[in-house]
């Protein structure tokens, strides 16, 4: 009894936080209609335009990206640690190092990626003095990669020897073997954690306040600076009157809806799996 | 035919190579960052940086004039880390094990489905809603910024974590256990109090630990829920700040950046520690934490 009451915490957190959304942004759906608001490029609140758009595109842009930039990356790193060198010290020694990695705190990542990496970039012309889109993009794909590895590891691992061993047998290399066996037979975990990582990215918000330039206007490319759905709530937060605040409750119930289905559908995906 | 199979060794050469030097490259960045921390922040790091509040801009603006290290220290950001810490563990550390209990003891049943799929989307949450939500509710409600607030806004971001580690582990106990525990006379509260409980705690720490070191690196939700204050705070409704908070504050004011190495390389090695503590005690509970 006392455990089915503890789940109802839960459900009414839920709610509440979904009524909240709705209640706060109903305003502005009233006022500006809920297409005009999603299909509007213009975000002007001195003149009462108040479209998402750019930052909606600046939002999947740069998720997208970061996504095609990390798969790479954090599959040959899991590979490497999960397949290559299963069982060795330097695949366990790679493995606790990424695990923690994983944990690293966002603020950090993004003020090292503002003093380290931005001079960088505008260096070599990416961005607006190393403001902007693609930065951030890079700095994103940075903080997901560690994430996303370290769960590929555990599928990757969890390939049966037996299975590898038997394709061995048959005369395939290595390639043929990650290629047609250990991939195969993890794709819905691999596909389940890069989901996961994506739900990640889309919230992400402080790297991308940092480094992405925060201009209301619609991106005109990946080098230029935009904003995001999360980096806009936060940057006008504070300055925010009734209506506008109404209209970043509609921002952040996009976003959760957004992440909601990303999540949901990892989550679907994970049951597969697991379970 | 002997070409072809030089072509397929060949292949796998270059893709092995090809794995190697990728997981390099992307290892690389990681490695900077760890030596900027080391290299910038440790030499800032002493003794009156663990003892003191946080200076004010002016201060740090004249001890950059004078050529002198800047006066104070994270104070402040320890107490109300720890502070609002306490307050989320209060909160979740009860009711996400209760509710990851009742989750795998009614696995497949419809309510707790819909139950899971609710902490799923809990737990994929931005951070930013979060904060906004909570600002609304509480900050509102209370007419100011507070630790509560931020206990909060911690304690939701902590509470799907909780709830899906004690899950995790208990599918990872045997079943036996339960049902020798009931064949024996035991009621349902006392065999899972007295046998399941015990036989999970490795597990419920781990998962704990995780969920405390990523509750440390939460920035944006104490941003708008906590503000952040130059002094050690008890009141539970006045703000107060943290290390993460710490770290935006000194980001943004000019002539700080070296305490922001500090903080930021004393925040990392604290969760560098808790994450290694719970690696070691969750060695023996092989389960995926989703999180990591």
């Amino acid at each position: 009894m006392t455990l089915f009451v503890s789940t109802l915490a839960l459900l009414f957190l839920m709610a509440g936080i979904l009524y909240l959304l709705l209640s706060q942004a109903r305003p502005a759906f009233e006022h500006f209609g809920f297409f005009r608001f999603i299909g509007s490029s213009e975000w002007n609140p001195e003149n009462g335009q108040y479209g998402a758009l750019p930052f909606l595109t600046g939002t999947l842009l740069t998720a997208s990206l970061a996504l095609i930039i990390c798969i790479p990356f954090s599959l040959s790193l899991a590979l490497f640690v999960g397949d290559l060198y299963k069982g060795r010290k330097i695949a366990f020694r790679l493995n606790t190092f990424i695990d923690v990695l994983a944990g690293t705190p966002s603020v950090i990542l993004g003020i090292w990626g503002y003093y380290s990496l931005r001079p960088f970039f505008a260096a070599l012309h990416i961005g607006h003095q190393g403001y902007g889109i693609l930065p951030a993009t890079i700095l994103l794909a940075l903080m997901i990669v560690p994430y996303a590895t370290s769960m590929i590891i555990t599928f990757i691992a969890a390939v049966p020897t037996q299975l590898k061993e038997g394709a061995y047998c048959l005369g395939a290399t290595r390639f043929e073997v990650i290629r047609n066996i250990s991939i195969p037979f993890a794709k819905k975990g691999i596909m389940s954690a890069y989901a996961l990582a994506l739900g990640r990215v889309l919230g992400e918000t402080i790297i991308v306040t940092i480094i992405i330039g925060n201009s209301n206007h619609f991106p005109s490319g990946i080098n230029d600076i935009g904003n995001t759905l999360a980096s806009v709530i936060f940057n006008q937060f504070e300055t925010a009157d009734a209506l506008k605040f109404s209209f970043l409750f509609a921002i952040a119930l996009l976003l959760f809806l957004i992440t909601a289905i990303v999540n949901l559908f990892a989550r679907y995906l994970l049951r597969r799996v697991v379970s | 035919m002997i070409s072809f199979q030089k072509f397929r060794i060949y292949i796998n050469k270059c893709f092995i190579a090809l794995i190697c030097l990728f997981s390099f490259v992307v290892l690389l960045p990681f490695l900077m960052l760890i030596a900027r921390l080391v290299k910038s922040g440790l030499k800032y790091i002493c003794l009156d940086f663990f003892t003191q509040t946080s200076p004010s801009p002016v201060d740090a603006m004249l001890a950059n004039l004078a050529g002198e290290a800047i006066p104070g220290g994270i104070l402040n950001g320890i107490c109300g880390s720890l502070y609002m810490l306490t307050i989320a563990l209060v909160l979740t550390v009860p009711l996400g094990i209760l509710t990851g209990i009742y989750l795998y003891e009614n696995r497949g049943k419809k309510f707790a489905n819909l139950i899971q799929y609710l902490n799923a989307v809990c737990y994929g949450m931005p951070s930013i809603i979060i904060g906004i939500v909570v600002y609304v509710s509480v900050v509102k409600s209370f007419h100011s910024y507070s630790v509560l607030a931020g206990g909060i806004a911690l304690s939701i971001s902590m509470l799907p974590k909780i709830i899906r580690t004690t899950r995790e582990t208990l599918k990872l106990l045997p079943a036996y256990l339960k049902e020798s525990g009931l064949a024996l006379g035991g009621s349902y509260t006392g065999v899972i109090l007295k046998i399941i409980m015990p036989a999970a705690k490795g597990g419920l720490l781990t998962g704990i630990l995780i969920s405390v070191s990523r509750a440390l690196g939460e920035t944006v939700p104490l941003i708008v829920t906590a503000l952040g204050c130059s002094m050690i705070n008890w009141n539970i409704n006045a703000p107060a700040s943290s290390m993460t908070l710490l770290i935006w504050d000194f980001f943004n004011t000019p002539n700080m950046v070296s305490m922001v190495w500090a903080t930021s390389a004393f925040l990392f090695s604290i969760i560098i520690c808790l994450n290694l503590i719970a690696k070691r005690i969750g060695r023996q509970w092989k389960f995926i934490l989703y999180h990591e």
